[in-house]
């Protein structure tokens, strides 16, 4: 039987209470009659055989390129770059798809005799991985072959010697990558996709790129003028990174693009009602609801993260394409595209979002107050085609514990951010102003060379992602948030689902349209 | 007259520290050494002496620690009993009417003590090395020496001319009570020998951090002034009064390492502030203070400490100077030698200080203003002033700035 598609449930009397995010956690809340739900479809089926697929795709590559077995050969440097660990999210189960598609890559290297290969985790600004992290996305047997010689390296955007500056775009971009990567004889790049945003010439223009690289597309102008950063056709961010990668090409720097789409069974047996339709739950599915809402109520906050952080999803690789990058992403984002798109007709006065545990940026870590604005604000409000979900000066609600609390190790930019930049202005185009004292901070760029942080700068970014949908809204409630920290962000605090609805007739009326993003899984609204 | 007499009674003083240590200073003041009761005015000591009737004299944090019986043992032989606490003090003169505000240190001129001693010679009264010697009773200041008597009392005080400084009209009242704590912070701010490039921490935002701020904000307008504050309208006030950066002092540490450039090793940031500036006393403060400080920089106790541990290893790896800021007395501005407490009336007077002044109280509510003043920080106060002007509402003469008494 084939997935079903999406479904925009108008909520009557008999509609049972909707499930929201809630952190390390979720409620139900009670939508008013009228308002509507927006469920994502569901998952694609999985490929079969995933290897062969892999193996078919490496020999019948898209575009103009040739198979990736005629393109190596004895003496050459081969660097195979991947997607680090802000995807997929959740962690997906072993063995990861990174594992699969770059044990493909290698064994015809092998065969074909390359001895001089490396891998490099493309982080950009992000933070280094675990070992534990790296020996989960690569898998064991890669990982010892590499690690103990140095040959899995992890992308330095502040080591000069490990840059090389490949010109300018016809903008005036600056276009600065990885050197190994830039000078290789080819570059595979293993890419992971699970939203349109990602892969294409993204993934080397940014994953291998330096701060000064970046800035040209990671600032608040190019965020408001990408509606949605998610809708390529119509995203400036997409726009600079194919400015970009096009001049990385051009520079003679030879890409073999490997995309793969994941379907979006996200949650696990036991977790299986987050992904289902309310009224359609089971009396198993209620029983999981109840059992983990009561258990986790009596959990203190640190093991209920530590317990959502170990879960892995059941994620399956449902497509694979390799070849040249524009060709590839092509059929990446349709791919994309076909698995989430949900029609919506028009938009309402007042966005709801339940915002889980994680995004991007908090892998086995803590989703401060500027993830949580990040992933609302950022990815959940730009996953549409056409026009936002919310009108126009409208309102997002947002469900999320977002406490004033911040991993050390992993984000200590973001305590000084939100601590004095965000406490002098929230204002996207305002905050520009500290953005150099931040990226150029020794101490940050000590912590994210050699130990876990993301970058000095990353915070910043995480804020513009926050541009469009700080431009276009008129007022953002997040309801059971730490009060203070709501504040600090420029939002207002609500109790309750109720008394947020209350707030946002202020802005909207008495009697506003609603609409609930049901997500994840994820899906991608094409407001009509 | 009507006044609070400070008795030594170790049970008392006892209670009072048990008290204190659960309810919070000033807490313990019904069960400590205080009490309300008729004083009579004290004897002129000498023919140079002038009695003092106040109008506002303020509650400090060293008299909450006494109340609180938190002081260290230290100043023991230093004080003598009874006393009428109260070193703030802005009065009139018996004789002539003139209002003036106390420099309340007891040095050797006041003490008849001649030759004076070395510090005394130098104009450096805080430094006095006779406070326990001369004609009067020992005590560092007025306020704790039983022959002068001290502010909180409707029967006044005695001072010496010498500690006497004319309030110019310009100055209300309340401006003129914090003269002494800003003279206090002036004297702090001269220590802290910075320039116009360096950075400047000051920890706490009470009075003495506010003062402090405003004093270093008037005096040297270092390169960057950052100040720990731990309440909204403390942080509000330290950026009216000049600090360029006003954060909670738990990110203190944070926005010196952000403003320095600094790395961090040790649990202390690798460079630092050039000088930090301590108006807490306590072990966290100083801790803090060290783990801030630049190499070979400077850290100026100005809140009171009493007995505190303190790791000092990163003291003395990085060669740091911890030097203390008591009282006042005469200050090299500029090449100019000029009284402490001149230079702090300009201060008050430059920074409106007297904003400062959050509540007053009258005498015999004593116990709700020094609760009050142990807990300003919470209840939204700076300082608390004790108002004895009821008697002389009809003179008209002086600015009256504030609203009766509540």
């Amino acid at each position: 039987m084939s997935p079903r598609p999406g479904f925009v449930l108008e909520v009557d009397r008999s509609t049972p209470s909707t499930l929201f995010w809630h952190g390390e956690g979720y409620r139900l809340e009670k939508l008013p009659v009228g308002s509507r739900v927006l469920y994502a479809p569901e998952p694609v089926d999985a490929l079969a055989d995933p290897v062969s697929a892999i193996r078919r795709a490496l020999q019948e590559p898209l575009g103009d390129a040739e198979p990736l077995r005629s393109q190596l050969h004895p003496g050459m440097a081969l660097t195979i770059a991947f997607d680090d660990v802000s995807l997929p999210l959740p962690p997906m189960r072993a063995p990861d798809v990174r594992q699969l598609v770059i044990e493909q890559v290698l064994e015809l290297a092998a065969e074909a005799g390359v001895d001089d290969v490396v891998l490099i985790a493309a982080l950009a600004l992000h933070r280094r991985m675990t070992d534990a992290e790296l020996r989960h996305a690569l898998g064991e047997r890669i990982f010892d072959a590499f690690a103990p010689h140095g040959l899995l390296w992890q992308h330095d955007a502040e080591d000069p010697d490990q840059l090389v500056h490949l010109g300018l775009t016809d903008q005036g971009e600056d276009v600065e990558i990885n050197k190994r990567a830039a000078t290789s004889d080819l570059l595979v790049y293993v890419n992971i996709n699970l939203v349109a945003m990602d892969g294409g010439h993204k993934s080397v223009a940014t994953g291998l790129a330096s701060y000064k690289s970046l800035r040209h597309h990671h600032n608040a102008h190019t965020m408001t003028q990408s509606r949605s950063f998610m809708d390529q056709h119509r995203s400036e961010l997409h726009s600079s990174n194919w400015r970009m990668g096009r001049l990385i090409a051009a520079s003679g720097v030879k890409v073999f693009q490997i995309e793969t789409n994941l379907n979006t069974d996200t949650f696990p047996e036991q977790f299986r009602f987050l992904q289902r339709r309310e009224w359609e739950w089971t009396a198993r599915d209620r029983a999981g609801f109840l059992a983990t809402s009561k258990a986790l109520q009596a959990t203190p906050e640190r093991v209920a993260r530590s317990i959502f952080h170990s879960i892995r999803a059941p994620h399956k690789m449902s497509s694979v394409q390799a070849g040249e990058v524009e060709a590839v992403h092509a059929r990446t984002t349709e791919n994309v595209y076909a698995q989430q798109r949900l029609e919506v007709d028009g938009q309402s006065d007042i966005l709801t979002m339940g915002l889980p545990y994680i995004c991007p940026y908090n892998v086995n870590s803590i989703m401060n107050p500027i993830l949580v604005a990040c992933l609302g604000l950022g990815y959940f409000f730009n996953m549409y085609r056409g026009r936002p979900l919310v009108r126009a000066g409208g309102v997002v609600i947002m469900s999320h514990p977002t406490p004033w609390a911040f991993h050390p190790g992993h984000h200590p930019s973001y305590i000084d951010f939100f601590e004095q930049v965000l406490a002098e202005t929230t204002d996207p185009a305002e905050i520009g102003k500290y953005e150099e004292s931040f990226a150029t901070d020794p101490w940050y760029v000590h912590l994210y060379r050699t130990g876990n942080a993301y970058h000095g700068v990353h915070p910043f970014y995480m804020w513009y992602w926050c541009a469009h949908a700080l431009e276009h809204v008129g007022s953002v409630i997040i309801v059971g948030g730490d009060r203070a920290a709501v504040r600090r962000l420029g939002f207002k605090p609500a109790s309750s689902m109720a008394d947020a609805l209350e707030m946002a007739s202020d802005v909207v009326g008495r009697d506003p349209s609603i609409t609930h993003l049901h997500s994840p899984p994820l899906l991608m609204a094409d407001v009509l | 007259m009507k006044g609070l007499v400070f008795e030594r009674n170790l049970a008392r003083f006892a209670a009072s520290r048990l008290m204190s240590s659960f309810g919070g200073s000033g807490r313990g003041v019904p069960v400590g050494p205080l009490r309300f009761t008729d004083v009579d005015p004290p004897e002129l000591p000498g023919t140079d002496w002038h009695r003092v009737r106040p109008l506002l004299a303020g509650i400090c944090g060293s008299d909450l620690s006494t109340l609180d019986g938190r002081s260290s043992r230290y100043f023991e032989d230093v004080v003598s009993f009874p006393f009428v606490p109260g070193h703030e003090v802005v009065g009139t003169l018996d004789d002539t009417d003139a209002r003036v505000v106390i420099e309340p240190v007891l040095g050797c001129v006041a003490r008849g003590v001649d030759p004076p001693c070395e510090a005394c010679a130098e104009g450096r009264t805080g430094g006095c090395e006779r406070v326990a010697f001369g004609h009067l009773a020992p005590g560092l200041q007025i306020g704790f020496c039983s022959d002068t008597g001290g502010g909180w009392s409707a029967g006044g005080l005695v001072a010496h001319r010498a500690q006497l400084h004319p309030v110019p009209d310009e100055l209300s009242d309340e401006d003129a009570v914090m003269v002494e704590p800003t003279a206090c912070a002036v004297h702090a701010a001269m220590a802290a020998r910075t320039d116009t490039t360096h950075t400047v921490a000051v920890l706490g935002a009470g009075t003495l951090g506010l003062c402090t701020a405003a004093a270093m904000a008037h005096l040297w307008r270092p390169g960057q002034l950052l100040v720990g504050a731990r309440y909204a309208h403390q942080r509000r006030l330290a950026e009216e009064l000049g600090a360029d950066v006003v954060v909670d002092p738990d990110q203190l540490v944070r926005a010196v390492r952000r403003s320095s450039r600094s790395l961090e090793a040790s649990g202390t940031l690798t460079s630092g502030a050039d000088v930090v500036i301590d108006c807490v006393g306590s072990d966290e403060s100083l801790t803090q203070a060290l783990s801030m400080v630049r190499p070979r920089g400077r850290v100026v106790l100005v809140g009171m400490p009493g007995r505190v541990t303190v790791d000092l290893a990163s003291l003395w790896h990085r060669e740091v100077a911890v030097t203390g800021a008591y009282a006042y007395g005469t200050e090299d501005i500029g090449g100019v030698a000029r009284r402490t407490f001149d230079v702090a009336m300009e201060v008050v007077a430059a920074k409106g200080l007297g904003r400062l002044v959050s509540a007053r109280y009258p005498l015999d509510r004593f116990e709700e203003a020094l609760a009050h003043a142990g807990a300003a920080g919470r209840r939204g106060a700076v300082k608390v002033v004790f108002d004895l002007r009821a008697r002389d509402r009809h003179r008209g003469t002086r600015p009256d700035t504030k609203g009766p008494v509540p």
